[in-house]
């Protein structure tokens, strides 16, 4: 039992040895368009029942889609951000399947031409190192309605409102091998879709949701029978799902048995997964292509157009913050985490000390705004108000010691820093005279431990310096009340 | 009176009006005196009086102010494919038996937008689907040729055609897929015009195979069809496949000629099963283009005996999917049951008939997974070495002549077997694979006195050229029959 002590992530301790994950994921990101993939109505989130609904996407006779370009142009803005080959035609199929809340009774989506083909992301994991993650593709389809079965006790209900909203499904290749790459990896997507602005990533919302697939496999071995886990909305029951998912599947494999592919659902109430339908009960989906819609045909320079409005993606961003702003790599990463972060962090660090103003930040402001549950847009504090105190640090107005009580109030009154300092008094005190007369008073209340310092108890320097700094009331400058005091005693 | 004002086409009628010689109204009422009349041919499937009378009297007010438009007043029927507003729609189909849509057509749109008076919605084959109007759910339109032998009108624009011919209305929309227009025109001893895919809009028409449907007239002209797809025609941002192209007014092109022009004859189309008579009349009319100063050509279409094979994978594949919606879910007939599954089943097996029903075993059949490249894929693959056999003649000739059917109609009833039935659009569907504009006139009578119909097969988009030169045959032809049935 040892050998767990090693273990790696990702990695599961069996009785016949060490398994190793293999995972692959299908994101289904709606995107952020006011209005549906083939259809005028809107695509808001939270409408009453059936009010966002064309006579397209209720699937009337003899209704035609048109494709929202859009969607597409945010498709291939996407497939940019994520470093892949955007195809130039691409095709329109229809997936065939009988449901309640599919009115159509196909879902029109991109099945051997898919948008955009091959890329690949790089990840951070949490011990600082990073790795990189194949795409497959990225197709748009059309999201289906929502059917509602518990409102009656014999009746289901459908609301196609979502019915027809654009979705990208961007599938991973098998490339990962621990739920919490999983997890990075859904949280990278996430970033990337949010600074492109194609997406929310809005998970509580359905905005983002994943499909798993996990398999198992001794290291070196072929890959094993996958199942795939549906519609995963939070990065951590996307960890949970398949770190019981995979454990699930050792004990099988241990126990001599063999996996079934199929369809799982996880429980969140008992974090694990169960079977919602093997291969035998797949649909043959009949995918053809769309005979009411042309391909989807655009020029490279169209293309071209769409990098240029493409912003500063997390990766390079991240390089450019260490050279600009000479912060870690680490503390770059986790603004680029953001894009919110890093806007806040470079209106707040312009033409300050980029370092101290990372560290405040993430340490302080991060830790401040997770206390009260906020977010980083919600901040009393500015990014102008946090870079102002970090000036008033730099310069020595006042020191780090007060600027954590200032920042404090700055939480609460949403008041600029120096309006606090200047209110109550806390510029740091510089004044030689002003530190002298203090260091004067500590000297001559405490002439025997001044006899024992001269006389070689060198250790006493500090506890003059605590006590000058104490009658300041912390004010006095550190810098300048060690050197009066240096020279005072020799 | 009555029976003088049913003598008027729709050109002729239109400049009367302006003439000012009788009234919209009048025109309308006649028009439903003959409805009435002819009714026992089953053409109607519903008739909207109240509405078509306020329509006239709109366009006769028009006509007074001096605004009239270019099919001003003129009534015409629409087939059931069509979605009216207001109006019932059930594309002769039981699972869609009340269904009253809330929009309008794109094409039918048009037409009211040009002024036409809607007299009401015929009859057709179910979804389309047939070539006799005997799949209809509210029974068998008859052909007003040979009144008592009670003859098919062909299919699936059946109630179009029969309308037409028997004069309960002007002129009629069609939709064809493989034939639809064409050959009840030809059966009917009338003028069906199929244009080019992409030239009529789709949105709004009761979906059967998207990649082949298209709107067309059905007239007892050329000039009429010429007049009435000037109206119908036109792009349309609703429908994708919409072509984004002007149309020339047809009208400047009745009297244009074809002389100097190169009309192919192509060698696949003389095969056995093509009765005398048809024989005879397509060998007439290649004497009055030559006569008229047109080359004829031999050409060879060689892939043409793939045709019908490819159609009845293709048009079942689309079909298949496009008659999805029709759940009971949302709109149109449900039979209810105790679970989801079983109310797909009984509604869609009590709402859809027969024929409907085999083609979208047909259509699932081939597109499922394991049979999909052998069955669809290679239909796809084959259908564009059928367009490519157009492209190389068009590279050779302006145009090319075919009969419209190898036999004239049948008996009601008479063919029973579908692949029998399905021959009926060998000459018409190859045009429908590729796309291309085809008209179907009629040229004379075979010994029993039943109509015979031309087609001629235009490159795409070249809808005036094809106006032109079946104008010629019409007038060569000097087709004057009107059918036993007809309203007098």
């Amino acid at each position: 039992m040892n050998e767990s002590f090693n273990l790696k992530p990702g990695q599961i301790n069996g009785e016949t040895g060490i398994w190793e994950m293999v995972i692959g994921l299908e994101i289904h990101a709606q995107i952020s368009s006011k209005s549906k993939l083939f259809s005028g109505a809107s695509a808001s989130f939270g409408a009453e029942a059936n009010s966002n609904v064309s006579l397209v996407d209720a699937a009337m006779p003899g209704m035609l889609p048109v494709i929202n370009e859009f969607c597409v142009e945010q498709a291939v803005k996407t497939g940019l951000a994520l470093n892949a080959k955007i195809n130039n035609v691409s095709i329109f199929d229809r997936k065939n399947y009988f449901y309640a809340d599919l009115p159509q009774g196909y879902q029109i989506s991109q099945f051997t031409k898919p948008i955009v083909g091959e890329g690949e992301i790089i990840i951070d994991l949490d011990d600082g190192l990073q790795t990189t993650i194949g795409i497959e593709r990225l197709h748009l389809e059309q999201d289906a309605g929502k059917s509602l079965h518990d409102q009656h006790p014999s009746k289901s209900y459908i609301d196609l409102n979502r019915t027809g909203v654009a979705l990208m499904e961007i599938v991973s290749k098998p490339d990962i091998r621990s739920p919490q790459e999983a997890g990075a990896y859904v949280k990278k997507i996430r970033s990337i879709l949010r600074y492109v602005g194609a997406c929310d990533g809005n998970m509580e919302e359905g905005s983002l949701r994943a499909d798993c697939n996990v398999s198992v496999r001794k290291s070196g071995e072929e890959f094993g029978t996958r199942c795939e886990i549906k519609n995963l909305n939070s990065v951590r029951f996307i960890i949970q799902a398949i770190q019981s998912e995979a454990e699930r599947q050792v004990e099988i494999l241990e126990e001599g048995g063999k996996i079934n592919q199929e369809t799982r659902l996880f429980d969140t109430s008992t974090g694990e997964t169960r079977s919602m339908r093997s291969k035998e009960d797949a649909h043959d989906y009949r995918y053809f292509p769309d005979p009411d819609l042309l391909p989807l045909e655009f020029s490279d320079s169209w293309v071209q157009k769409i990098r240029e409005t493409l912003p500063e993606l997390p990766d390079l961003l991240k390089k450019r913050l260490v050279t600009d702003f000479g912060i870690t790599p680490y503390d770059a990463s986790i603004l680029v985490e953001e894009k919110d972060y890093v806007d806040f962090y470079q209106k707040a660090a312009n033409g300050k000390d980029g370092k101290l103003t990372a560290n405040w930040m993430i340490t302080e402001l991060f830790g401040a705004l997770k206390k009260e549950n906020i977010s980083l847009s919600n901040s009393p504090i500015s990014p102008e108000n946090l870079g102002q105190l970090i000036a008033l640090i730099s310069d020595g107005t006042i020191s780090g010691k007060i600027a954590k009580d200032v920042f404090a109030e700055m939480m609460i009154s949403k008041k600029s820093p120096s309006d606090i300092v200047k209110e109550k008094g806390l510029e740091q005190v510089s004044d030689d005279t002003e530190i002298l007369k203090l260091i004067d008073k500590v000297i001559s209340e405490n002439e025997d431990k001044v006899k024992d310092y001269l006389g070689g108890k060198d250790k006493l320097f500090g506890f003059f310096v605590g006590q000058v700094m104490k009658l300041s009331q912390g004010k006095a400058n550190p810098g300048i009340v060690n050197k009066l005091l240096k020279d005072k005693l020799k | 009176m009555m029976s003088d004002l049913l003598k008027f086409d729709l050109l002729s009628a239109s400049i009367a009006l302006k003439n000012k010689e009788f009234s919209s109204l009048e025109l309308t009422n006649a028009y439903f005196k003959a409805i009435e009349q002819t009714s026992a041919l089953g053409a109607y499937l519903e008739i909207v009086k109240d509405h078509s009378i306020n329509m006239a009297k709109a366009s006769d007010k028009n006509f007074k102010n001096g605004t009239a438009r270019p099919l001003e007043g003129l009534p015409i029927g629409v087939k059931d494919m069509f979605c009216t507003k207001d109006i019932k729609t059930t594309a002769s189909s039981k699972i869609l038996e009340n269904f009253c849509p809330t929009y309008e057509s794109t094409v039918t749109q048009n037409l009211w937008d040009d002024g036409a008076v809607m007299l009401g919605k015929l009859s057709c084959d179910e979804f389309a689907m047939g070539s006799s109007n005997e799949t209809a759910a509210r029974g068998n339109v008859v052909n007003p040729w040979l009144k008592n032998s009670k003859m098919s009108p062909g299919g699936s624009s059946g109630g179009s055609a029969s309308a037409v011919a028997a004069r309960s209305a002007l002129a009629a929309t069609g939709t064809d897929t493989g034939g639809s227009i064409r050959q009840p025109a030809a059966f009917c001893g009338i003028t069906g015009l199929k244009p080019t895919y992409g030239r009529c809009s789709r949105w709004g028409i009761v979906a059967f195979s998207s990649s082949l449907d298209q709107a067309g007239p059905l007239t007892r002209t050329v000039s009429d069809a010429a007049l009435m797809l000037n109206s119908m025609a036109g792009h349309d941002k609703k429908d994708s496949t919409s072509a984004n192209l002007e149309m020339p007014d047809l009208m400047n092109y009745l009297d244009k000629g074809i002389r100097g022009k190169k009309i192919g004859i192509p060698k696949e189309y003389t095969q056995d099963g093509i009765s005398d008579d048809i024989v005879k009349y397509y060998e007439k009319s290649i004497n009055w283009l030559k006569e008229a100063g047109a080359e004829i050509l031999l050409v060879s279409l060689p892939h043409t005996k793939y045709a019908l094979p490819v159609y009845y994978i293709i048009a079942p594949a689309e079909a298949s999917s496009n008659l999805a919606r029709y759940d009971g879910v949302r709109y149109g007939k449900r039979n209810e049951a105790a679970s989801l599954d079983e109310m797909y089943e009984v509604t869609r097996g009590n709402g859809f008939g027969e024929e409907v029903k085999r083609r979208i075993m047909i259509g699932t059949y081939v597109l499922s997974s394991g049979y999909y490249d052998a069955y669809y894929l290679k239909a796809q693959k084959v259908r564009r070495l059928i367009k490519e056999d157009f492209d190389n003649v068009f590279e050779e000739v302006d145009y090319i002549l075919t009969p419209s059917t190898p036999t004239t109609s049948f008996e009601l009833g008479k063919k029973q077997d579908p692949l029998t039935m399905y021959l009926n659009d060998i000459f018409t569907v190859p045009a429908s694979l590729a796309g291309l504009p085809g008209i179907s006139l009629p040229v004379g009578l075979d010994k029993s006195g039943l109509p015979i119909g031309i087609q001629l097969i235009a490159n795409s988009f070249d809808e005036p050229g094809l106006i032109s030169t079946a104008r010629v045959l019409e007038r060569s032809a000097e087709f004057n029959f009107i059918a036993d049935g007809a309203a007098k």
